[in-house]
């Protein structure tokens, strides 16, 4: 792949503060998940998350888009705060695409249909226009001959990719990736790393939840290392691979970085 | 799509190896084909006799069935009864139109390649209702009144199966998504339609429907006794289809629930187009359950003095005019169902196969 460089040619509308977290704290039951979280990210910045797992850095990217609730503190997605309103939730889902570890494609809609499904019903884009749309996205994470076969019928690398294309067939500012690599062969997973790094470069928000270090050095802006529910580190890459402040990140490096 | 290497090797057995295989492959099942086969042997014969080969098909009337057959005689002298109950048969023509329109949106499901087929089953849920409210009872467009007292036979059965099932699918869709609701109103709500009526057997809400209902309706307002039965069956299914569909809601994954929300899909769309769609296919054995368990539970409306194809036929045999003739009766009937019921079953089939696309989450 190409070095990048940063990326001019978005530099013009890059908004500071796209996601704002002030003070968030999240509990499930009586076990506090998240405390006191506080972040912002601009737009066009590209954030990777690491920790171990229970850390809660899952927990903490689906409260962007509403998945999880957070019971105090605030997050504003574009100006939008994230409250019980529904019609909030459903604004800021608009424009902030997600990729899970478990691609979620929806099996009864071939990949075509998975893709133009949220376009035609809440962008209310005509059929063709939105399938045209479709096959670029297709094309770009490199799968268009797949269009007209049902999920099932694709490998693990192949489905994610198409999630990836289903979540920008929405054209949204943020992209929010849960451990998407996770789950897949080892042979699937720079098929899947590609696709996401072509798309950094593009200078699409991203916040990543990951284990793949290299893709983190490649790409992140920042690295947040996450552990009991806490933000222990930020740090750009370089200074968090080459010299981590804390203990525990030091420790969480040592561990994955041994083998 | 490519042409795979080499082919599967063949395995046909022939006849005498297939037999070895299957029938005689050891002593206990070698005994068990020749005791099956003496039982067939000895029951199929007398059976046909008794059907066809001794049963009486021509005459005119009760003292031609002499043979020691069956007296088909009974069935078809009496068929117009049986199939349009005491309808005028003036106007049995209106009756036999919706048997044809039933069958012209019905029967091509089973052809795979029919032209417009979608659309004839599109018309068999929509137009075919509609043309039936006008056409049975008549009373509008000049076409002569007939009330639902006439009705019976075959024709009732179907129309209370017919309906029932049509409505108490959608109702039961809203009452189990209602049940799984995070709205504790309408959460409550529905748990407490199901479970009341759920846990009352069908005679004793139709004779409430029939018997009770009008002394809860204010003077002046009041429902044909058809109607009320109608509701009452309609309700009671819709309880039993919600908890069918509810099983289905839960088989979801979450994942499914959250892919949906985080595209933006809000509630109706996110149930509609995602989960419902899955949902419901993975019930169909027990959607179809339910739906032929209605269309024989619709034989109970006898109590209520409605007169189905069972009602007809049984108040037939107590003619003296004809004797001996209940089993020929009985046989009849069970035969429509099993019809109708083997038809629903088999379509249903049809219909999973055609909806698998390698269901995997």
């Amino acid at each position: 792949m190409t070095q990048h460089t940063e990326s001019t040619d978005v530099q013009a509308e890059n908004k500071p503060g796209i996601i704002r977290v002030e003070g968030m704290h999240k509990w499930y039951g009586d076990f506090h998940v998240l405390k006191d979280l506080n972040l912002t990210i601009d737009q066009g910045e590209r954030i990777v998350i690491c920790g171990p797992s229970g850390s809660g850095k899952s927990t903490f990217i689906r409260c962007i888009n509403r998945l999880e609730e957070h019971q105090q503190g605030k997050i504003i997605v574009d100006d939008v705060e994230l409250t019980d309103d529904v019609r909030h939730i459903d604004s800021v889902r608009r424009e902030v695409g997600m990729v899970f570890q478990h691609f979620n494609l929806f099996p009864h809609l071939t990949v075509l249909e998975n893709c133009c499904l949220s376009p035609i019903w809440v962008r209310k884009v005509p059929r063709r226009e939105a399938e045209a749309a479709a096959m670029e996205y297709l094309e770009r994470v490199k799968i268009p001959d797949q269009a007209n076969k049902y999920p099932g019928q694709l490998s693990g690398g192949q489905q994610q990719r198409v999630a990836i294309a289903r979540a920008l067939c929405m054209k949204p500012k943020i992209m929010l990736f849960d451990e998407p690599t996770s789950a897949l062969d080892p042979e699937m997973i720079k098929e899947v790393l590609d696709v996401m790094i072509e798309l950094a470069e593009s200078g699409m928000t991203m916040i990543c939840v990951t284990h793949e270090m290299g893709f983190a050095k490649t790409v992140a802006d920042r690295v947040i290392f996450m552990d009991g529910g806490e933000i222990v580190e930020e740090a750009p890459p370089s200074e968090f691979f080459g010299n981590p402040r804390e203990p525990r990140t030091q420790q969480f490096l040592q561990q994955i970085l041994q083998h | 799509m490519t042409e795979p290497m080499m082919k599967p090797p063949k395995r046909n057995l022939g006849p005498v190896k297939w037999m070895r295989t299957h029938l005689f492959s050891n002593w206990y099942n070698s005994l068990l084909t020749l005791a099956v086969g003496y039982l067939l042997v000895t029951s199929v014969g007398p059976l046909l006799n008794w059907l066809i080969l001794d049963a009486t098909f021509l005459g005119n009337g009760p003292d031609d069935c002499v043979g020691a057959g069956a007296c088909w005689l009974f069935v078809k002298q009496r068929l117009n009864f049986f199939i349009y109950g005491f309808y005028p048969d003036e106007l049995q023509w209106r009756v036999d139109v919706m048997f044809a329109l039933l069958a012209v949106a019905f029967v091509p499901q089973f052809i795979e390649r029919f032209p417009g087929r979608k659309w004839l089953g599109i018309f068999g849920i929509t137009g075919l209702p509609i043309i039936g409210y006008v056409l049975i009872p008549g009373g509008v467009l000049g076409l002569e009144e007939v009330g639902s007292s006439k009705w019976g036979g075959l024709m009732l059965t179907l129309i209370l199966a017919y309906i029932g099932i049509l409505a108490s699918l959608p109702i039961g869709v809203l009452l189990a998504l209602g049940r799984r609701s995070d709205m504790p109103i309408i959460r409550g709500l529905c748990v407490v339609f199901i479970e009341v009526w759920r846990a009352v057997p069908l005679i004793t809400v139709l004779f409430m429907a029939s018997v009770m209902l009008p002394l809860f309706l204010p003077d002046g307002v009041s429902f044909e006794k058809l109607v009320r039965a109608l509701i009452g069956i309609t309700l009671w299914q819709s309880a039993y289809m919600a908890e069918v569909i509810r099983g289905g809601l839960q088989a979801i994954p979450r994942g499914q629930y959250e892919a949906a929300g985080a595209l933006g899909l809000g509630y109706w769309r996110k149930m509609g187009l995602v989960i419902l769609p899955q949902a419901l296919k993975l019930v169909i054995p027990g959607i179809v359950n339910t739906f032929i368990s209605l269309f024989k539970d619709t034989t109970l409306v006898l109590i209520i003095g409605l007169f189905d194809i069972l009602g007809a036929v049984q108040s037939t045999i107590a003619d003296p005019a004809w004797q001996n003739v209940a089993i020929e009766g009985y046989v009849f009937v069970a035969f429509c169902f099993w019809v109708f019921c083997f038809g629903i079953s088999r379509y249903s089939q049809n219909l999973e196969r055609k909806l698998d696309t390698g269901h995997k989450t």
